[in-house]
């Protein structure tokens, strides 16, 4: 049994949307979507224990030995982005229960759990396979079902954000696939440990450098990398609150995971660096994307579009991490993918009791919270400072190691970068707290707490916030290991 | 009880007095009561520490709290340097709860359980910044000095306090982000530890010794709160909160957690022979000259009496960021003996702002004439606490102001004790000015000052307990130097 929880935990998900279809009943598709994340959550953390006790897992779907069959191979870089997602994953479906109610029609509900599942199948999927085909199977699994989410938003602007976002992602699925195509084409090998032994014989070859910038559009676009992040602010503002809160903190992590995959482990950090110059793309652009969408984040009226140009500033800094080309730039970006989940999903929780009590997260609608909503918005707070890197917090962690990684190469203008940015993430975080606290309530609304339901899971994740922020012992340890992973500094 | 634990329990007094403050809210009395018995707990906390440190007995290891990155830890440890801090904050607590007692009856306050909830607070994370073991938990407390004392700065919820409130904010963390931040990461990078040891962690792991003054740059302007020039203006914007938030938080502990901070860094981390060697200070040296002399003219030109102290306080400052910058030792014991004759001084100052403006209802210095002869406590306590400002016998301010004198003299740099000669000489001024109206100055037809009386006792007592203690630091100022000896090691 314990040898094929590596697939069982891609599965189980998987079988378990169909069966929200056939139930209907509102509460118990919402069961077995929690279930399926509990399930994907328990066996994500024997996984992470047993692949950092004893090194990386490799399962063969259906038998066949790689490289023709499926594998499916888990080392501390995957197996961490697998507590990642069914974590947030766990954490959202408890908020769901109740927010989606709220949100989406009653009629809909089980068809939203069953997208829901279907999408957590995708992500799981993403990170566990060992397969470049596969992943891209995945990826349209995951993408598929998150455009149906996004467009049960309540708002029907929801809709146009749901196509917006099919496009451009249908674009950078199709780019990602070409890739794989030459890479194929020219390698015969889909495997991706067989891929990383093959490349380095036809590193001359121009199709292999085509395929590799077929590979980067198309994974800058699935993480909004800027200036591909169009699809992202619209997406999350209008999506249903749970959807946001799950999508934040998963799907550009799972993508920021893929380019981690295809450049280092395949392609190999030699080639990517030395032939390739990633660092002199990614720089910039995670450099433009900081600065403009801090600033961008600061002008906004909408909570939540705030938080989601937030979003893409915050990718930024994991891009930067990576472009160091360093074990400490890759520990900051893959520190990050955690911390940033554990803050955006307790953040976009807290826009969402909001959303349930007054139906709005506009800032002005949120104007005198604090006295009405106590420990919403105290939810908030504490996400704010995490988002701005205030210490003991998870967001300073990884800030740190940031900047440690910007003086080790040298480059303290870019230490300086993150430094001023977080100055502006506090300036728009200050903005919402602000109006909460030191601006009256419109008196004439009847408004309480929110519900329990939303709260516990909502404060489950800023607990965790305060937790590693203030003992990182764990985080760091494993971020380092995949780092050096990464790097080919370790099996 | 050990060292450690002491340690430990001074951070946990103020925080568990919240506790009582809370419970206690609708009972005014018994809440204020609260208060007074965690400030005397700290004190004699502290007090405690004071002894096993000047005892010479080794401090113990540091106390670990936390380690949040491997190899950065969240310690607590006890210096002599942080005991003089420590001291002054919690004994001035005492003696400034007392003072509010009177002062937030008397001008009818609102929000007084939030104020001394935060009050506390802002003590505790001032005790946490004294007792800091290595400049991570020194930022900490920093940082959370700042948000602790937000509230407190707009008490008042008017658009003016939330403005000041936002002026304080972005000025203390941005600096702090920006610039220290920066530089703890950059010494870390460089010297692989954040601890505080004797004679610097710096020393030796440098190939190039030409960035040490911008490292030592971005600490000066990147600890906001010790109010260099042009990072001062969150200061006085800091004026719109309560005379005692004023008094103790904008005297005392939250800008001499920043000259606190700057000389434990200068001696701790940089070390002072190595800051000589590179000539790492000179020139900061003369920001902190430029800004004692700025400060000293705005301070001249308010007609705001607690705007004309907010300036005075920038200045005085400097006097200690000065003292760091000369890098030998007497320019140290001269700075860290600023800290605790400034604190007198200044409080005491600021009481007697407090107390004109609840009694008499005046802001104005134009408009005190002929209040000292109905208010001559108040008055002749501003006239002591002015003689300690300028550094005139008998106030306790003669003495550091000495020592700076012979620092500046030692580091061969006479220009700065011109520059210390004339500052005097400005806040004598500018200070001087309120007694003498007070005194001299015909009174007012529109309100004949009989009717103003002194201000309630409570404030009384505490105003008077100051102005004495400046008076007795003149007579008695051994304790302060011994342990500003101790910190240069002699």
């Amino acid at each position: 049994m314990t040898q094929h929880l590596p697939v069982l935990q891609v599965v189980i998900p998987l079988v378990l949307a169909p069966l929200c279809v056939l139930v209907r009943h509102p509460r118990a598709a919402w069961a077995l979507a929690a279930l399926g994340s509990l399930c994907a959550f328990g066996i994500a953390l024997d996984i992470v224990s047993t692949v950092l006790a004893s090194g990386p897992l490799s399962y063969d779907v259906g038998d066949w030995a790689p490289p023709w069959g499926i594998e499916y191979r888990i080392d501390a870089v995957n197996a961490w982005i697998l507590v990642i997602v069914s974590l947030v994953s766990t954490a959202v479906v408890f908020f769901a229960r109740a927010s989606v109610e709220r949100e989406v029609e009653a009629s809909r509900v089980a068809l939203f759990y069953a997208a829901y599942l279907l999408c957590l199948s995708g992500l799981l999927g993403i990170a566990a396979t060992g397969d470049v085909f596969n992943v891209f199977v995945f990826l349209e699994i995951s993408s598929l079902s998150a455009y149906a989410l996004i467009a049960l938003g309540q708002d029907r602007r929801a809709l146009a954000a749901a196509f917006r976002y099919l496009i451009m992602g249908s674009v950078g699925a199709t780019f990602i696939v070409i890739g794989i195509g030459l890479m194929y084409a020219t390698t015969g090998t889909l495997n991706m440990a067989d891929l990383a032994d093959r490349l380095p014989g036809v590193w001359h070859v121009r199709t292999i450098k085509v395929a590799y910038g077929f590979l980067a559009v198309g994974c800058f676009l699935k993480l909004a990398l800027f200036p591909l992040h169009l699809w992202l602010p619209n997406a999350y503002t209008f999506a249903p609150s749970a959807v946001t809160a799950f999508m934040a903190a998963t799907a550009t992590k799972v993508a920021v995971y893929m380019l981690l995959r295809f450049f280092f482990t395949i392609f190999g950090a030699a080639f990517s660096f030395d032939v390739m110059n990633l660092d002199m793309v990614l720089m910039p652009l995670a450099v433009a994307a900081i600065f403009s969408m801090s600033f961008v984040a600061i002008l906004q009226t909408n909570v939540k579009r705030l938080l989601a140009y937030s979003s893409v500033a915050q990718i930024g800094y994991m891009i930067l991490g990576i472009s160091f080309a360093s074990v400490t730039g890759l520990t900051a970006a893959v520190l990050h993918l955690f911390n940033h989940a554990l803050m955006k999903g307790a953040l976009f929780m807290a826009l969402g009791c909001v959303a349930y009590r007054i139906g709005s997260v506009h800032i002005d609608a949120m104007a005198g919270l604090g006295k009405r909503m106590p420990a919403t918005m105290a939810a908030f707070v504490v996400g704010g400072l995490s988002l701005v890197g205030v210490p003991l917090t998870v967001g300073f962690v990884s800030k740190w190691y940031l900047i440690l990684a910007a003086l080790e190469r040298g480059w303290w203008p870019l230490a300086v970068i993150v430094l001023i940015t977080s100055v502006m993430a506090l300036a728009y975080v200050w903005r919402v707290i602000e109006a909460a606290y030191f601006r009256e309530f419109p008196g004439d609304r009847e408004t309480r707490e929110a519900p329990a339901a939303l709260l516990v899971p909502t404060w489950a994740l800023v607990v965790l916030n305060v937790y590693f922020g203030i003992d990182a012992t764990r985080t760091v340890g494993v971020a380092e290991r995949a780092a050096e992973i990464l790097m080919g500094a370790a099996p | 009880m050990t060292p450690a634990a002491m340690l430990v329990l001074a951070l946990l007094v103020p925080v568990v007095g919240t506790v009582f403050v809370l419970l206690l809210r609708s009972r005014p009395n018994a809440r204020e009561a609260a208060s007074l018995v965690s400030a005397t707990l700290l004190f004699l906390i502290v007090c405690g520490i004071y002894r096993t440190v000047s005892s010479g007995a080794p401090g113990g290891e540091a106390v670990v709290l936390a380690e949040p990155i491997p190899g950065i830890t969240l310690s607590l440890a006890a210096e002599p340097l942080g005991v003089v801090f420590a001291l002054v904050a919690s004994f001035l607590w005492i003696v400034t709860t007392l003072y509010a007692i009177g002062y937030m009856r008397g001008h009818g306050e609102r929000n007084q359980t939030r104020f001394y909830v935060f009050f506390a607070y802002a003590i505790a994370s001032a005790i946490g910044v004294a007792f800091a073991g290595n400049l991570f938990t020194l930022f900490v407390f920093y940082e959370v000095l700042s948000l602790t004392t937000f509230p407190l700065v707009a008490h008042a919820g008017s658009e003016a306090a939330k403005r000041a409130g936002r002026i304080y904010l972005g000025v203390l963390f941005s600096t702090s982000i920006v610039f220290q931040l920066l530089a703890i990461a950059w010494t870390y990078s460089v010297a692989g530890t954040l601890d505080f040891r004797p004679g610097g962690i710096l020393e030796g792991r440098w190939t190039n010794t030409a960035a040490v003054p911008l490292l030592l740059a971005l600490f000066v302007f990147g600890i906001g709160k010790a109010a260099v020039m042009p990072f001062h203006r969150w200061l006085p914007a800091a004026m719109v909160a309560p005379t005692p938030v004023s008094a103790l938080l904008h005297a005392v502990a939250v800008v001499k957690a920043g000259v606190f901070a700057v000389l434990k860094i200068t001696v701790y981390v940089f070390g002072l022979d190595f800051v000589r060697a590179t000539n790492a200070s000179v020139w900061l040296m003369w920001a902190a000259a430029a800004t004692i002399l700025l400060a000293s003219f705005v301070a001249l030109r308010k007609d705001n009496l607690k705007a004309r102290l907010a300036y005075s306080t920038v200045g005085q400052l400097s006097y200690i960021v000065l003292g760091a910058m000369l890098a030998n030792s007497w320019g140290i014991v001269g700075g860290g003996m600023h800290i605790v004759m400034h604190a007198f001084g200044k409080i005491t100052l600021f009481f007697c702002a407090g107390a004109i403006m609840v009694a008499a209802h005046k802001t104005k210095v134009s408009q005190l004439n002929g209040l000292g002869r109905a208010m001559p406590v108040t008055f002749f306590a501003f006239v002591l606490g002015a003689l300690c400002i300028a550094g005139l016998p008998p106030a306790g301010g003669s003495w550091s102001k000495w020592f700076l004198g012979l620092g500046a003299l030692e580091a061969d740099q006479a220009g700065l004790l011109v520059v210390l000669m004339l500052s005097s000489l400005m806040s004598l001024a500018y200070l001087m000015e309120v007694p003498l109206k007070g005194f001299f100055g015909a009174a007012s037809t529109a309100q004949p000052p009989t009717q103003v009386r002194e201000a309630p006792v409570c404030s009384l007592v505490a105003i008077v307990a100051t102005a004495v203690a400046c008076v007795a630091l003149f007579v008695y100022p051994e304790p302060v130097y011994r342990l500003m000896a101790a910190v240069v090691g002699q």
